[in-house]
C-alpha cells in the first residue's frame, strides 16, 4: 500500500512538473508573431504522417535511419508497456494485461526484442559520437552542453532498456520459482538469456525485480522532465512541427503585407492603406520571429544534417544552420527566464542578432534551401536568416557595401548592375 | 540575329497577342555570356514557330536579388511595376530564361496581383520535345558525349523541377552522368541569395570551386546549366581549374540549339 501511494505521488509530481515546464515552452512559442498555418489541414496531416510518423526524410542516410527507426519504434511501442507498469504501480497488480493471453506473450516478446534493438542502436550511436567522432556532430555550436546532452540521452535510454530487460529476467525467474504474486505471464525471448546471471534466492530476485521496476518507471518520469531542457524534445515536437510546416514551394519567400501597404501608397498617392499595426520590419530578436520559427527551434535535435549540406559551412564560412536554430532556442529561453524573473516588460538589452547570430553568418547564406530540404522534421533555418536580413536592410540599412550598390542599381536602373535601362534590349541587335 | 525578336509593344500595336511571353531577365539582357543563351532561347521559339514576344526595354528586374537580400520594399516596388506592365498586356503565359525570375514571378507575384502560368525554358524545351516539335538532329552530335547537369537551387529544391532539364538532355543520346550531390541534394553554385553581387565571407574555399571539383570528378565533356548565375559561377570555376579546353559549360538552351543546328 505504501508503495502504491509513493508511486502515485511520484507520478503526479512528475506530470505536474512536466506540465509546468511544458506550458512555459508553449508560452515562449507564443511570444512569436502570428503566422497562419491553419490552411489545408488534410495536406498538413499527410505531411505529418509521412515525415514524422513515416520518417520519410531520414532514409537519405540509411545507416542512422535504420538505427533511429529501431529507437523510434521502441519508443512508441514500449509505451504500451509503460501503461501496464503504471496500472500495476497504482493498483499493486502484477502484469495486469496478462488476460490478453497469447497476445500478451506476443507483446512482451516484441517489447523485449525492441528493447534489445534500442539498446544496440544507442550503443552504436554513442560510438558514432564519441569514438568515430563523425564530422556532423562537430562544429562551433557543438559546445560541451549539446555534446553532453546527446550522450545523457543515449546513456539514459541504454540504462532504461537494461532495467527493463533485467526486470523481466528477474520476473521470469520468480515465475519459474512459483513465487507468491509473480503469476506466470509473458514470454521472454531476450531476458531469458540474462536469467543465469541472476542469483537464485527469491528475496534477492524480488529486490532486483522491484529495483529495476522502480528504476525503469522513475527513469521514464525523470526523462520526461528532462525533455524540456534537452534537444530530445523533438520526440514530441516533431509531430506538430511537421504538421505546421511550410507547404508552399521552398523557393517562395513570404510577401510582407506591411510593406505592400506602403508600396501601394507610394505608387498610387490616392491609395488609402488599411489600418495595420506599426511594427518593425524583419527580426532583430527572437520575439520578432513567428511562432513557427520558435517552434522549429524547440524541435531541433541538433543532428546537423542541415549544416553538413550547407554550401557556406562546407566551404569554411561561419554560417551553420544548426547554430541558427540553437541560438534561436537559447535566446527565446533567455527571454522567457527574464520574463519569469523580472516581469513581462523586462528588457535585457540583448538581441538574437549580434548577441547570438552575427552579421557574418546571415550574409554568408546563399538561400539555396539545402538545410530546409535536409531537415528530417521540416525545420526552416532560411526563414530566420531572411528575417534577420530584412531587419538589417530595412530597419538599419546595414548591408554589405556591394549589396547596397546592387540594391541602388535595381532602384535606379531596373537591374542589379549599373547598365542603362535603355540598353536592355541591345542583346537582340547582335 | 537572323530574325527580328518581336516586342509586346509591337504586337499590341498590330492588335495581336502572343502565345507566350519570354521573360529575359537582367542577366539575360546585359551579361554577355547570358545574352548568348537569350538569343538561343529566341532561336528555339522562332524555329518551332510559337508566337512569342519579349518586353524589351519595358522589362525590369523581378526584384529577386532585393528580396533575398532582405529589401522587401524594393522587391515589391519592382514586382508591382512589372505586374502592371504584364497585366496591361494581358499576359497569360510566361517562359523565363532564369530560375530566379521563374521562382519570383511564379510564386511571389500572385500575392501581389500578378497570376500567370510560368515555366522555365528547360520545361519549354521538354514540352517541345514531347510534342515532337524539337528533336536532336541537323546539328552537332552529342551522341555518347559525357554531360553532367548542375541543378539550379531555385529550379530544383526551390520548385521541385529535376526531370525537365534531364529530359531535354536525354534526347541527345549522350552519356548523362550525375554528380555525387545532385537533384534535391544538389550543391549550390554559390551565387544565390544575392551572393552573386558580393564577395563571399571568409572561409577556406569558394563554393563554386567546391562545385566544380565535384563536377570534374565525373570527367565530363560538358557541364549543363539552366541558370545564368550558375553559368557565371561554373564557368569561373572551370577557368580557375584551367579546364576550359576540355570542359565546356553550356546552358541547356545552347545545347538544344547546337544539336538542332539552329
Amino acid at each position: 500500500m505504501v508503495a502504491q501511494i509513493l508511486f502515485l505521488v511520484i507520478t503526479l509530481a512528475a506530470i505536474a512538473l512536466f506540465t509546468f515546464n511544458f506550458r512555459k515552452i508553449i508560452r515562449n512559442i507564443r511570444l512569436g508573431k502570428s503566422a497562419d498555418r491553419s490552411d489545408q489541414p488534410q495536406k498538413r496531416l499527410m505531411t505529418m504522417l509521412r515525415v514524422a510518423f513515416g520518417q520519410s526524410k531520414m532514409v537519405v542516410r540509411p545507416i542512422p535511419a535504420f538505427l533511429h527507426f529501431f529507437v523510434y519504434i521502441g519508443f512508441i511501442i514500449i509505451n504500451i508497456e509503460v501503461l501496464e507498469i503504471m496500472i500495476d504501480g497504482l493498483f499493486g497488480t502484477h502484469r495486469i494485461f496478462n488476460g490478453l493471453g497469447g497476445l500478451y506473450n506476443f507483446l512482451i516478446g516484441s517489447f523485449e526484442i525492441l528493447a534489445l534493438t534500442v539498446w544496440v542502436s544507442c550503443v552504436i550511436f554513442l560510438i558514432r559520437r564519441n569514438v568515430l567522432k563523425l564530422k556532423r556532430f562537430k562544429g562551433v555550436e557543438m559546445t560541451n552542453w549539446p555534446k553532453s546532452d546527446a550522450n545523457y540521452i543515449l546513456i539514459v535510454e541504454i540504462l532504461l532498456m537494461s532495467a527493463f530487460l533485467l526486470m523481466n529476467a528477474a520476473d521470469a525467474k520468480l515465475q519459474i520459482l512459483g513465487a507468491n504474486h509473480y503469476t506466470v505471464a509473458g514470454s521472454f525471448p531476450v531476458s531469458k538469456y540474462l536469467m543465469n546471471l541472476l542469483p537464485s534466492s527469491e528475496g534477492a530476485l524480488v529486490m532486483i525485480e522491484r529495483g529495476c521496476w522502480w528504476f525503469h518507471i522513475i527513469g521514464i518520469l525523470a526523462f520526461l522532465n528532462y525533455l524540456p531542457y534537452s534537444k530530445h524534445f523533438h520526440i514530441l515536437f516533431a509531430f506538430p512541427n511537421t504538421y505546421f510546416s511550410n507547404l508552399e514551394p521552398k523557393g517562395e519567400f513570404t510577401n510582407m503585407a506591411s510593406v505592400t501597404n506602403e508600396v501601394k501608397a507610394m505608387l498610387d498617392p490616392s491609395f488609402v492603406p488599411a489600418e495595420t499595426e506599426a511594427g518593425k520590419f524583419g527580426a532583430k530578436d527572437a520575439t520578432d520571429l513567428t511562432w513557427v520559427n520558435i517552434m522549429n527551434a524547440y524541435t531541433c535535435t541538433e543532428c546537423g544534417r542541415c549544416t553538413s549540406v550547407c554550401p557556406a559551412n562546407i566551404t569554411g564560412k561561419l554560417l551553420s544552420p544548426r547554430k541558427i536554430m540553437m541560438d534561436t532556442r537559447d535566446r527565446i529561453e533567455e527571454i522567457g527566464k527574464n520574463m519569469d524573473k523580472n516581469g513581462p516588460e523586462h528588457q535585457d538589452g540583448k538581441a538574437l542578432l549580434d548577441d547570438y547570430i552575427t552579421r557574418e553568418e546571415i550574409w554568408a547564406c546563399t538561400s539555396c534551401n539545402a538545410c530546409v530540404e535536409a531537415c528530417p522534421v521540416n525545420i526552416d533555418p532560411l526563414q530566420i536568416i531572411t528575417e534577420l536580413r530584412r531587419y538589417a536592410v530595412m530597419e538599419e540599412s546595414q548591408a554589405p557595401a556591394s549589396i547596397n550598390a546592387m540594391l541602388g542599381n535595381i532602384e535606379n536602373n531596373q537591374a542589379p548592375w549599373k547598365y542603362s535601362p535603355a540598353d536592355r534590349f541591345n542583346w537582340a541587335n547582335e | 540575329m537572323e530574325f527580328k525578336v518581336p516586342t509586346m509593344a509591337e504586337l499590341m500595336a498590330a492588335g495581336e497577342e502572343p502565345e507566350i511571353l519570354f521573360w529575359v531577365g537582367c542577366a539575360g539582357s546585359y551579361d554577355e555570356r547570358a545574352q548568348k543563351i537569350t538569343r538561343d532561347i529566341c532561336k528555339i521559339l522562332h524555329h518551332v514557330g510559337i508566337k512569342y514576344a519579349v518586353l524589351g526595354t519595358e522589362e525590369g528586374c523581378t526584384g529577386d536579388p532585393a528580396k533575398r537580400a532582405g529589401n522587401e520594399f524594393l522587391f515589391q516596388m519592382q514586382a508591382m511595376t512589372n505586374i502592371e506592365v504584364l497585366n496591361a498586356y494581358n499576359i497569360k503565359k510566361i517562359v523565363t530564361g532564369c530560375p530566379h525570375c521563374f521562382n519570383t514571378i511564379k510564386n511571389e507575384y500572385p500575392g501581389l496581383g500578378g497570376t500567370y502560368e510560368v515555366i522555365h525554358h528547360t520545361q519549354l524545351i521538354q514540352d517541345l520535345i514531347n510534342e515532337g516539335k524539337l528533336k536532336a538532329e541537323g546539328g552537332e552530335s552529342f551522341k555518347g558525349k559525357k554531360i553532367t547537369y548542375h541543378d539550379p537551387c531555385y529550379l530544383g529544391r526551390g520548385n521541385g523541377i529535376y526531370e525537365a532539364p534531364r529530359k531535354a538532355l536525354e534526347v541527345l543520346d549522350a552519356q548523362l552522368v550525375e554528380m555525387k550531390r545532385c537533384k534535391s541534394n544538389g550543391l549550390c553554385c554559390g551565387a544565390g541569395g544575392a551572393q552573386m553581387f558580393k564577395e563571399p565571407e571568409k572561409g577556406k574555399k569558394d563554393i563554386n570551386v567546391e562545385r566544380i571539383d565535384e563536377a570534374l570528378e565525373t570527367n565530363p565533356q560538358f557541364i549543363a546549366a539552366g541558370c545564368p548565375f550558375c553559368m557565371t559561377m561554373l564557368s569561373d570555376g572551370v577557368k580557375l581549374k584551367d579546364k576550359e579546353q576540355e570542359v565546356k559549360v553550356l546552358d541547356i538552351a545552347e545545347i538544344t540549339v547546337r544539336a538542332n543546328g539552329l
